[in-house]
C-alpha cells in the first residue's frame, strides 16, 4: 500500500474517534438550556466527522484515480536512507532540547546552543565565526524582544532569576 | 466631498505626518519580516506610542502607514524562506517561494513590491469613491451568507490546489476545519476534542500551524536533500527587472484583483486573507490551460494576485470601520480601540463632523504606498541576499525563527513541542504528496466559518437558512461545482486518453 493510503487510514481512524466523541460522548455534560438551542457545540463537529470520513475513504479505496508519477524535484520518500536522513532527525531532536532547555537554561544561552549545534550539525567547521554570529544573533533577537517590543523573555537560567 | 479631499491633503502632508509615514511603514516592514508577529501584534505593540502622539490623525496616519509595512514585510518572509508570518501571505508563498527557489528572488519581490502597491492605492482610489455607497452594501450580508463565502473560498482552495487530485486536498481541508474545533470556541463556552491537555485548552495557534505546515518541512527538505539549496545560481540575484512581457501579463491580473479584493475587504470578517486566497484561485482558474500548470511552481501571475488582492482588502477594511464603526478584521478593532482612545467616534458622523480625520487617513494610504515602494524597491536586492547566505548557518536560522515564531505568540514552550510534531507530520504528509495549504486555510477559517454558521442555525432555527436565503443558496451551489467541475474534467481527459468514446 502507497504511503498516501497509509495517511488516508490513519487519518480515517483519527476522525473515527473524534466522529465518536462528536455523536456520543460530547453532548453528555451539555447543560439543559443549551438542549433548546438548534445548534449545539457537536453540530459542527459532526458534519466534519462525516464529511472527513467519506473523503478519507475515496483516498483508501482509490475511487479517485491519481497519476502515480514522481515529481524530478520532490523528495522520494521510498529512498529515503539515501538522503541526509542522519542530519535531518538531529536536528529535529535538537529542536525538541531546545525546547525543554529554553525555561530552565535562559533564552541567551540555549539559543546561542542551539545555533552553533545546528550549523555544526550541517557540517559548519569555522568555530569561531559560528561562535560569534550565534552570540550575536542570540543577543540582537533578545534585545528586539524584550527591550524594543516589550515581551518577556527570561534571558538567564532560572536560578540567577530572582523570582522570575 | 472636494474641500475634504484638500482638507485631508493639507493635513496629509505637513512635514510631521509625512515623517509618521515613512516612520510606521519602515517599522512595520522590518518587524513584519519577523515570522510570528503580524500587523496585529505590530499594531497592538504601536497603540501606546500613537496614544501618546495625542493628535488622531497624525496617530491613525501612523498605524496605517505600520498596517501596510507589515503586511509587506509579511510577504517577504514568505518569499524568501517559505515562512508566512501573517495568514494573509499564505498564498503569496505559492508562487512567491518557488520563484526563489529559481534564482528570481529579485524579481519575486519585485513583482510583490508593485503588485502591493497598485492593490493598496487602487483599493484607496475605490475608498475615496465608493466609501459611502459600500458600507450599505456590507450590510447586506448576513451570517448565513458569510459561511456560504467561505464555504466557497475553501472549496476554491481545495479545487485548485492539486491537479486532479481533489480528493486529497478536500481531505486536508477537513482536516484543518477539525484542527480548528480544539479547544474552546467562541461560541460555546466549553473545551472541545482537548483530550484533558492543558496546553490545547485555547486551541493550536495559527502560527505554531503555518510554521509547521511551511517553514518545518521546507527546511527538513533543505537538509535531507543539499542540492536544493541554492539551486543552480549559487545565491546570485539575477532577473531584478520585470520585462515588458511581463509586465503585460500582470497587469490585467493587478487590476481584477485589486477590485475584488477591495470588495472582499469592505464585508466585515473577510478581509484580507479570504481576499489573497480567492483571488489567488480565480486567477488560476481564468487563467489559460499552459499557464494553469506554472500556478504554484513559481508563476508571477500567482504572486501578484494574492499580492494586490490582500493589500486592496487591507484597505476595503478601512470602510466599515470609518463609515460605520464596524471593525471588519482584528486589526481594524485594535485601530477601533486606539480611535477611541484618542476620542474620536468613528460611524456615519465621523465624514461630516471630522472630516479632516477621515480624508487624511484616505491620503495618508496614498502616501504610504508610495513610500513604501520609495523605500522597498531600492533595498530588494540587500533583503534577497538572505538566500546567499551558506545553508550551514541559513538552516539553523530559519529553524531558529520557526522556534520563536510559535514561542513569542504563546510563550509557552509546550507550543515548541508541538511545532516539532506537527512538522514532522507535515513533512510526511508532504512525501505522499498531499497539499498542505487547504489543511492550514481550512484551520484559519474554521473557526470563522463555524461561529457564522452556528449564528445563522440560531436565527432562522436550523438549517433552513440555506433555502431562505437566496444569495446563500447561490454562493453554497457554486462551491459544489467548484469541487466536482476539476474531477469531472481529470476524469474526462483520463477517458479520452484511454481511448474511451465519450459521448458529448
Amino acid at each position: 500500500m502507497a504511503l498516501d493510503r497509509w495517511i488516508a487510514l490513519i487519518i480515517l481512524m483519527i476522525s473515527l474517534v473524534y466522529g465518536y466523541t462528536a455523536f456520543f460522548t460530547m453532548d453528555g455534560g451539555l447543560p439543559p438550556f443549551m438542549q433548546r438551542n438548534p445548534i449545539w457545540p457537536s453540530t459542527f463537529p459532526k458534519m466534519l466527522s462525516v464529511l472527513t470520513i467519506v473523503s478519507a475513504l475515496i483516498i483508501l479505496l482509490g475511487i479517485e484515480k491519481s497519476d502515480d508519477e514522481i515529481k524530478p524535484s520532490e523528495i522520494n520518500y521510498r529512498r529515503l536512507t539515501e538522503y541526509k536522513l542522519g542530519q535531518a532527525l538531529m536536528l529535529l531532536g535538537l529542536m525538541v532540547v531546545y525546547a525543554l532547555l529554553l525555561r530552565p537554561i535562559g533564552f541567551l544561552a540555549a539559543t546561542f546552543g542551539f545555533l552553533v549545534l545546528g550549523s555544526a550539525i550541517l557540517g559548519e567547521r569555522r568555530y569561531g565565526v559560528l561562535a560569534l554570529v550565534a552570540a550575536l544573533a542570540a543577543g540582537i533577537v533578545w534585545y528586539l524582544v524584550q527591550q524594543v517590543l516589550g515581551i518577556f523573555l527570561s534571558p538567564w537560567p532560572t536560578f540567577f532569576a530572582v523570582g522570575g | 466631498m472636494l474641500e475634504g479631499i484638500l482638507v485631508g491633503l493639507s493635513t496629509a502632508f505637513s512635514i510631521s505626518n509625512l515623517l509618521m509615514v515613512i516612520g510606521g511603514c519602515l517599522i512595520g516592514t522590518f518587524i513584519g519580516m519577523l515570522p510570528g508577529l503580524g500587523p496585529m501584534s505590530i499594531i497592538a505593540i504601536m497603540i501606546p506610542v500613537a496614544i501618546s502622539i495625542g493628535d488622531p490623525s497624525a496617530a491613525l496616519i501612523l498605524l496605517a502607514g505600520v498596517y501596510y509595512g507589515a503586511i509587506f514585510g509579511g510577504s517577504t518572509s514568505s518569499i524568501l524562506i517559505n515562512a508566512p508570518g501573517v495568514a494573509s501571505t499564505v498564498a503569496t508563498s505559492f508562487d512567491g517561494y518557488p520563484l526563489a527557489r529559481q534564482g528570481k528572488a529579485g524579481k519575486a519581490l519585485t513583482v510583490a513590491a508593485i503588485a502591493s502597491f497598485c492593490g493598496g492605492t487602487i483599493g484607496a482610489i475605490l475608498l475615496m469613491i465608493f466609501a459611502p455607497a459600500l458600507a450599505s452594501v456590507a450590510l447586506l450580508f448576513h451570517s448565513a451568507e458569510y459561511f456560504a463565502l467561505m464555504v466557497v473560498g475553501l472549496s476554491a482552495i481545495a479545487a485548485f490546489a492539486g491537479t486532479g487530485q481533489v480528493a486529497k486536498a478536500l481531505l486536508m481541508t477537513f482536516v484543518g476545519l477539525m484542527m480548528a474545533t480544539v479547544g474552546e470556541g467562541a461560541l460555546f463556552n466549553m473545551p472541545r476534542f482537548t483530550m484533558g491537555v492543558m496546553d490545547l485548552q485555547s486551541g493550536f495557534g495559527f502560527i505554531t500551524l503555518a510554521m509547521a505546515m511551511f517553514a518545518l518541512p521546507e527546511a527538513i527538505y533543505l537538509v535531507l536533500d543539499p542540492s536544493r539549496s541554492n539551486s543552480d545560481t549559487g545565491g546570485e540575484i539575477k532577473d531584478l527587472r520585470i520585462t515588458k512581457a511581463e509586465a503585460k501579463s500582470i497587469a490585467p491580473v493587478i487590476g481584477r484583483q485589486s477590485i475584488q479584493g477591495f470588495l472582499i475587504g469592505v464585508l466585515p470578517g473577510a478581509g484580507a486573507t479570504i481576499a489573497s486566497f480567492l483571488g489567488y484561485a480565480v486567477e488560476r482558474n481564468i487563467a489559460p490551460k499552459e499557464e494553469q500548470e506554472q500556478f504554484g511552481k513559481g508563476s508571477i501571475k500567482g504572486l501578484a494576485a494574492p499580492e494586490s488582492a490582500n493589500n486592496a482588502a487591507c484597505t476595503g477594511s478601512f470602510v466599515p470601520l470609518l463609515t460605520l464603526g464596524i471593525p471588519g478584521s482584528g486589526t481594524t478593532a485594535i485601530l477601533l480601540g486606539a480611535l477611541i482612545a484618542l476620542n474620536v467616534s468613528p460611524g456615519p458622523r465621523l465624514m461630516i463632523d471630522q472630516p479632516e480625520i477621515f480624508w487624511a487617513v484616505i491620503i495618508s494610504m496614498y502616501v504610504g504606498n508610495v513610500i513604501l515602494l520609495i523605500l522597498n524597491l531600492p533595498l530588494i536586492p540587500y533583503i534577497a541576499k538572505v538566500l546567499a547566505v551558506p545553508r550551514t548557518f541559513l538552516i539553523p536560522f530559519i529553524l531558529f525563527f520557526t522556534l520563536m515564531g510559535a514561542y513569542i505568540g504563546q510563550n509557552n514552550a509546550t507550543e515548541l513541542l508541538i511545532l516539532v510534531g506537527l512538522g514532522v507530520a507535515a513533512t510526511v504528509l508532504r512525501f505522499a504528496d498531499y497539499p498542505l495549504a487547504p489543511l492550514l486555510i481550512g484551520f484559519i477559517l474554521g473557526s470563522m466559518l463555524e461561529d457564522n454558521f452556528a449564528r445563522s442555525m440560531q436565527l432562522y432555527d436550523g438549517i433552513g437558512f440555506i433555502l431562505e436565503r437566496p444569495m446563500t443558496m447561490g454562493l453554497l451551489g457554486l462551491a459544489s461545482l467548484l469541487v466536482i467541475l476539476p474531477s469531472y474534467r481529470a476524469r474526462r481527459a483520463r477517458l479520452r486518453a484511454e481511448g474511451v468514446a465519450d459521448a458529448d
